[in-house]
């Protein structure tokens, strides 16, 4: 009956009520709608790191993993690759040559990262080759065929079919230059990286490097999901501990720490809402115990004890938080999932954002266990925030309260 | 067969910079069954004496026993529990739940009397039915005259099963037709159920009605009358 009083009680004044209700709402609205925002954008910015720049998970030997020098190489290849096709998660591999090397056009030169790659190969990693955007994936150029990013064409004054011409260094040490033919031109929603990394065939990598076909600097690799990751690396790193296997957030920590800033910046978020919130509960209740000070005397005096009175305003705070505060969360879930399946788009300011590798069409993206903490700090907030009203309830001498003034 | 015993009892209010000495030694015994009104002016100390002998409020000194029990002695929560038990209330205002119907009210309380559910709606409609008012049990108090309102007063005071009622002035606020209406179901209640009231008023109609007349002013027995 205790339950009946205090919901019959919450709308003896339905307007001040619903205030703080709405007050919840909107907060813990926002805060979930803003935090699963947030949470699709790193997300989403993490799956095409991981699936455009950096792969599942990568073997380098130890030596290249720290300087990126061309002389680091590890050798065996073929072998390698077969003890990874022996775990059924992986389902590619691809070897590659990754070199620091001149791109030079008619016009200008400039440095970039070059990956001498089994074009087959490299599309099973990673999906560069879904974001060429001119031209084809090796193809259309018989000799030297070459991809670079668009941010580079521009910044080389060159087009699909145009001559470059790249400088390297060979396995004795002499500075050798070949001329290449852009065979496509791609686009990542990162464009620093665009204008830093150029593929070309192992093979022609390999004539003019002098290197032989069993070698590589860096192996990528894939596999069936995101679970199985860490299950293949620890399997490669107990067969080949001379080398360095990493899956990608041991590899781009960057990523992964975007993960963890996500969350933690969404737990203060809503921590600092409901602080917010909870001083407005407070108040409120305590107009509450006010306005009621003869009622709650004439319960204490008719024998209600301290603890059901405390309950009793201890309960009506929680109803009140919880349904403003559920109402919140289940409007911002309900928003995350519309607009998880349509997107929000943030073209008008999209130029900047895509430099930084963020895309323009956010897909908010929301996580069970992160709600379920939210709807308990709401709880936890109408806990707090009764005990001070329900104290002061408490401390009503009934033999005053009830007096007739 | 005395059921009070009130000996030597003082209240001193503190509050102001004049300590108000609103019960001044008072001695007094209350046999089973009386039905009894503390009459006197206003602020001659009869709220002060009713809230004292309910255990509402602590007195400065002096004693009261109620049957083998000596209530001043009881701990807060022990005087809680007594007053659930065996003491029914009416107060001048403010006797009801707003946010509850007539018979939720008397049913209130004996929830926290821990009676079972089919007992509280059994015996809370038989109360209503006593004091007259059973058609208006799914009212709410704002949709009740105030006589009305105390004769659910007077329900909800009944609900434990008390032997004795404490009324405060409980027809200050109404008029005689009510007042004429409650005192008579009071009465009712004392001869048939054995009841013992003892209300305080300062209205003459009232008074005539009491068998036991005690008049205090100034926190003193001034007189103490028996009527048959
Ligand atoms: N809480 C209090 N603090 C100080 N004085 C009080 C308090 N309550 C009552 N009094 C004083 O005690 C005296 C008796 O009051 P009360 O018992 O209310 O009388 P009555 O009910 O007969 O009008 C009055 O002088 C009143 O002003
Ligand atoms: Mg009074």
């Amino acid at each position: 009956m205790i339950l009946t009083v205090s919901w019959r009680n919450i709308w003896r004044n339905p307007t001040r009520s619903l205030i703080v209700m709405g007050a919840l709402l909107v907060g813990m609205f926002s805060g979930v709608f803003t935090s699963t925002f947030m949470n699709g954008w790193m997300k989403q910015r993490i799956r095409d790191g991981v699936e455009t720049e950096v792969s599942h998970l990568r073997i380098q030997s130890p030596e290249f993993k720290k300087s990126g020098d061309f002389e680091d190489f590890f050798t065996d290849i073929s072998k390698l690759e077969s003890d990874l096709f022996q775990n059924p998660n992986v389902n590619g591999v691809s070897p590659r040559l990754s070199i620091q090397t001149m791109i030079a056009s008619a016009e200008t030169a400039t440095g970039v990262q070059l990956f001498g790659v089994d074009p087959d190969k490299e599309s099973q990693v990673i999906n560069i080759s879904e974001k060429v955007i001119e031209g084809k994936w090796f193809e259309g150029v018989k000799r030297n065929p070459i991809i670079i990013g668009q941010k580079l064409a521009e910044k080389l004054k060159v087009k699909l079919r145009s001559k470059v011409v790249i400088t390297i260094q060979d396995k004795d040490g002499n500075i050798v230059s070949a001329a290449f033919r852009i065979a496509g031109i791609y686009k990542t929603i990162n464009t620093t990286f665009d204008e830093m990394n150029v593929w070309a065939k192992l093979s022609d990598i390999q004539n003019l490097t002098l290197l032989h076909s069993d070698v590589a600097h860096e192996i990528l690799v894939h596999t069936n999901n995101y679970e199985t990751i860490n299950e293949v690396v620890d399997d490669m790193s107990a067969k080949h501990p001379e080398l360095s296997t990493l899956s990608w957030q041991k590899f781009s920590p960057e990523f992964a720490v975007l993960t963890e800033m996500g969350n933690m910046y969404l737990y203060i978020f809503v921590i600092i809402i409901l602080l917010a919130l909870g001083f407005g509960i407070v108040n409120t209740m305590l107009m509450v115990v006010l306005e009621r000070i003869h009622e709650l005397g004439m319960l204490m005096a008719v024998g209600m004890n301290k603890r059901r009175v405390f309950s009793m305003i201890m309960i009506e705070t929680l109803i009140l938080s919880v349904i403003g505060g559920f109402a919140g969360i289940i409007c911002g879930i309900w928003a995350t999932d519309y607009f998880g399946d349509k997107g929000i788009d943030l073209s008008i300011w999209s130029e900047g954002l895509e430099e930084w590798g963020y895309s323009a069409i956010i897909y908010p993206e929301y996580d069970w266990t992160v709600m379920i903490i939210i709807a308990f700090l709401v709880v936890l907030t109408g806990i707090i925030a009764a005990i001070y009203p329900s104290y002061r309830a408490l401390k009503l001498a009934p033999a005053e309260a009830i007096r007739v003034i | 067969m005395a059921i009070i015993q009130i000996k030597q009892l003082k209240k001193i209010y503190n509050s102001t910079q004049v300590p108000v000495h609103a019960i001044n030694g008072i001695d007094l015994s209350i046999e089973e069954g009386e039905f009894t009104a503390i009459v006197g002016p206003s602020g001659s100390g009869k709220t002060t004496f009713l809230n004292l002998l309910g255990g509402l409020d602590n007195p400065t000194s002096g004693t009261i026993t109620i049957g083998d029990e000596e209530i001043t002695k009881l701990t807060p929560n022990q005087r809680i529990k007594f007053r659930l038990k065996n003491i029914g209330f009416i107060f001048q205002a403010y006797n009801l739940i707003p946010v509850l119907t007539a018979k939720e009210n008397v049913e209130f309380i004996m929830e926290l009397q821990k009676k079972s559910k089919t007992d509280r709606t059994k015996r809370s409609m038989e109360l209503l039915k006593a004091v007259g008012i059973e058609e208006k049990a799914n009212h709410f108090p704002r949709q009740l005259s105030g006589g009305q309102q105390q004769r659910i007063a007077v329900a909800r005071a009944l609900a434990s099963r008390p032997k004795y009622i404490l009324a405060d002035e409980p027809t200050a606020n109404l008029d005689s037709t009510s007042t004429e209406n409650l005192l008579n179901i009071m009465e009712n209640l004392n001869r048939e159920e054995n009841i013992t009231f003892i209300f305080s008023t300062h209205d003459a109609r009232v008074v005539k009605k009491a068998r036991r007349v005690i008049t205090i002013e100034d926190g003193k027995i001034l007189s103490d009358e028996r009527k048959n």
